[in-house]
């Protein structure tokens, strides 16, 4: 996000403040609005389409409402039906498999992570679709390119990132001789293990929780330097650092609450919200809720990015959120339309806004939406994408890479060593040959 | 047969062919084919392709939208160095063994108390298929909130009552795990074990038992020497049905653990979903599918052969 100049960010302010607006406008003002864009968008929707879209269950309610306003106005302005259905973060991507596999069943989908790269043959190519955004609103983030481009061809549009943050009690840190929240990972180590002393333990899931559990230990092997695969994605799992990173981990697993091992996606949310959790990582969503729900522990939560790695650089896997439309859709120029679209300033602020930071941009124009300052607690979320790695790291990303995520081949290395199943050696000896098995 | 055959020949000579399909046509014997062709078709389109595909697949390195080619027995060489396939085979033999065991211990407990004579008979037995009916991702559910980590109603209750100290790590502890899951399946299956035995039990004639008391039998001899021998077809069926269940459970323990915790739960089946749908790679996930099969066969086998051997058809010792 260094790179961005001055003259364009002051250019996107002006823009936001204008399209604030935007967030009240009726709905008659919006299909106007979209009836207007239709006339100038390069995407001609074919006559009577009807476009079968599945999205992940929102986490956040007023964001799925603002999300149902733009599928309305696009819709209307169209004349086109665009049936939307959700489904939970871990049915999202069997359902796209088997429709990938069957070609029938849906149009596009937005779902989780890399799963245009688990079949990108069946993704249609988005390159003017993405091209078309980056000019219009501030540039793609190297990290939403790498999301989103395979083989300079863009087999999906990354629309936004939910980023595993730091989600923590201000109170709670504090009593563990923390005024600020550490930047370094023996400040960090140092930190978890005084809240457990302190009887307000942290915890991070070392379960099957595609989400949370991939998000914090992919970060604390890539900042010990360990990496699953190297630039030309051969297997480098087994390694020094890897070990050091397995050993960290389990002074933290240590000092968690009990049971983190069994943990899923939704685990620490409901903890958390219950007073007996002080320190995940996760989503704004605990925060946004206990605005509404219990505004005295709201005020006691705050957010802050991953310590830095040995080197001095943060990378963290965020949990991104790709669509794609499938190259045996009978009305591709409808689903391009509709992509380019929703992610148009008039329709993708208000719904970053209605979001309240669970949706962090990979498009660098809308980190300059006022939201993102006017709570400060919003603030760590605006620049995931520019601390945002995909699942292949160093890598290359593809079909593998997607499939040992999916696999949770990092994650059970974890889990096998700090549950005691496996030492140090056997639980980098199976990462790797389950690596080597996937990355042939 | 050879009634209708005498009547061809009058027609022209030339007509072979139309008399064979003539004589397929009506007859006897061919039209018990004819009739059973829908149903076989049926069974070919929607049992034996798809089983034939899922084999073909298990030989190929397919992947999500992408078609494989093949790779002979490449996946179950890999999967025969596999610890963590080794370990779902271990999971799923003992999850079956212990769960049916239990499960039929508990089944026949209570369908003997339910055949016995008491007030609201109907309800308690109406009562009892209560865990069958529910959906099993609801009663999955349900569990899951049972053995939560940090708000399991039993943790919390042995907590009060000053019992333990902490709670307990029902499911991220490799052990707990497995009893955990097979609890929940004991609970979801002992309903169609004890109905069906019940069953078993209504069709033994009460003069047997009349007999057997004026000659002085003991409550435990009436059941070893009347209600088991005569139960034992029974058994053989509902055992076979229970095992075959509890061998492809997949539901219960997708939703409570994913495999989880460090592959400690993972059956064959979740296993083959996870690699063959969740990573995409369709081949190894079809074979280790496939390596059910045998598993599956040996489990009808014993109860077939043990079915047809008349000891357990009649009841009786000798053959």
């Amino acid at each position: 996000m260094s790179d961005f100049t001055t003259n364009r960010r002051s250019l996107l302010k002006g823009g936001a403040t204008l399209l604030a607006a935007a967030a009240t406008m009726s709905s008659e003002e919006l299909l106007g609005y979209a009836k207007a864009w239709a006339q100038t968008a390069p995407w001609k929707p074919e006559a009577g389409a009807k476009v079968n879209l599945l999205r992940w269950k929102r986490f956040v309610e007023a964001e799925d409402v603002a999300f149902m306003k733009i599928v309305d106005a696009f819709q209307k302005a169209n004349n086109v039906t665009i049936s939307v259905s959700n489904e939970s973060y871990d049915d999202i991507q069997p359902k796209a498999s088997v429709a990938a596999n069957t070609g029938q069943g849906l149009d596009m989908v937005w779902g989780l992570y890399s799963l245009p790269f688990l079949f990108p043959s069946k993704c249609t190519d988005m390159t003017d679709v993405a091209d078309y955004l980056g000019k219009k609103c501030g540039g793609w983030a190297p990290s939403g390119e790498a999301y989103g481009k395979q083989d300079g061809k863009w087999i999906g549009i990354p629309v936004a990132a939910s980023g595993g943050l730091i989600n923590y009690r201000m109170s709670a840190v504090e009593k563990a001789g923390h005024k600020e929240f550490p930047k370094d990972l023996d400040g960090f180590a140092d930190l978890i293990k005084g809240m457990n002393k302190n009887g307000t333990p942290a915890g991070m899931a070392l379960g099957h929780a595609s989400g949370d559990a991939n998000g914090w230990l992919h970060w604390a092997l890539w900042a010990h330097g360990g990496n699953l695969i190297d630039q030309n994605n051969k297997v480098v799992i087994t390694s020094p650092e890897t070990a050091k990173a397995l050993e960290y981990v389990k002074v933290l697993y240590d000092n968690f609450l009990p049971g983190t091992a069994s943990w899923n996606d939704s685990s620490n949310n409901k903890a958390f919200a219950a007073g007996q959790l002080y320190l995940t990582t996760n989503g704004i969503s605990i925060y946004v809720t206990a605005k509404t729900e219990n505004p005295q522990m709201a005020a006691d939560i705050n957010h802050a990015h991953l310590p830095v790695g040995v080197d001095g650089k943060l990378r963290e896997l965020h949990l991104g959120f790709p669509i794609l439309v499938y190259n045996f859709t009978k009305f591709p120029q409808t689903c391009k339309a509709f992509t380019a679209f929703m992610l148009d300033p008039e329709q993708f602020n208000p719904w970053l806004e209605s979001a309240q930071g669970y949706l962090s941009p990979f498009l660098l124009g809308y980190t300059a939406n006022p939201m993102w300052t006017a709570d400060p607690k919003n603030t760590p979320y605006r620049d995931v994408a520019s601390t945002a790695t995909t699942p292949a790291g160093i890598g290359k990303m593809g079909e593998d890479a997607a499939a040992a995520i999916a696999d949770f081949v990092v994650v059970d290395m974890f889990a096998n060593y700090c549950t005691g199943r496996e030492d140090v050696k056997t639980a980098m000896a199976s990462a790797e040959r389950s690596a080597k098995r996937i990355f042939r | 047969m050879s009634t209708l055959q005498t009547s061809v020949p009058v027609q022209a000579s030339g007509a072979d062919t139309l008399s064979l399909w003539a004589r397929l046509r009506v007859n006897r014997n061919w039209i018990a084919l004819w009739f059973m062709l829908p149903a076989a078709a049926f069974l070919i389109l929607f049992l034996a392709y798809p089983l034939g595909l899922g084999i073909w697949m298990s030989f190929t390195d397919e992947r999500i939208g992408r078609p494989g080619i093949f790779v002979g027995l490449d996946n179950y060489q890999w999967l025969w160095d596999d610890s963590i396939f080794w370990l779902s085979v271990f999971n799923t033999l003992l999850y079956t063994i212990v769960a049916s065991a239990i499960k039929f211990a508990v089944g026949l407990y209570l369908a003997l108390l339910l055949n016995r004579n008491m007030p609201f008979k109907a309800f308690f037995r109406s009562i009892v298929l209560l865990p069958f009916i529910v959906p099993t991702v609801l009663s999955a559910i349900a569990f899951w909130w049972i053995y939560d980590a940090q708000f399991s109603i039993i943790s919390w209750s042995l907590i009060k009552l000053g019992l333990i100290e902490h709670n307990i790590n029902f499911l991220g502890d490799a052990n707990w795990a497995r009893g955990s899951v097979i609890f929940a399946n004991i609970w979801r299956g002992v309903p169609f074990v004890a109905i069906t035995l019940l069953a078993g039990l209504q069709t033994v004639s009460p003069s047997l038992y009349e007999a057997a008391t004026l000659d002085g039998a003991t409550s435990w001899q009436r059941f070893r020497h009347i209600t088991y021998p005569l139960l034992t077809p029974i058994i053989a069926v509902v055992m076979t049905f229970s095992v075959l269940f509890t061998f492809t459970d997949f539901q219960l323990i997708w939703a409570l653990t994913r495999g989880g915790p460090v592959n400690a739960t993972h059956l064959m089946a979740t296993l083959s979903y996870q690699r063959g749908i969740i990573s995409g790679r369709l081949g190894e996930g079809a074979a280790i599918a496939t390596a059910m099969i045998p598993f599956l066969l040996a489990a009808i086998a014993i109860s077939w052969f043990g079915m047809q051997r008349r000891k357990w058809q009649q009841g009786s010792s000798n053959d």
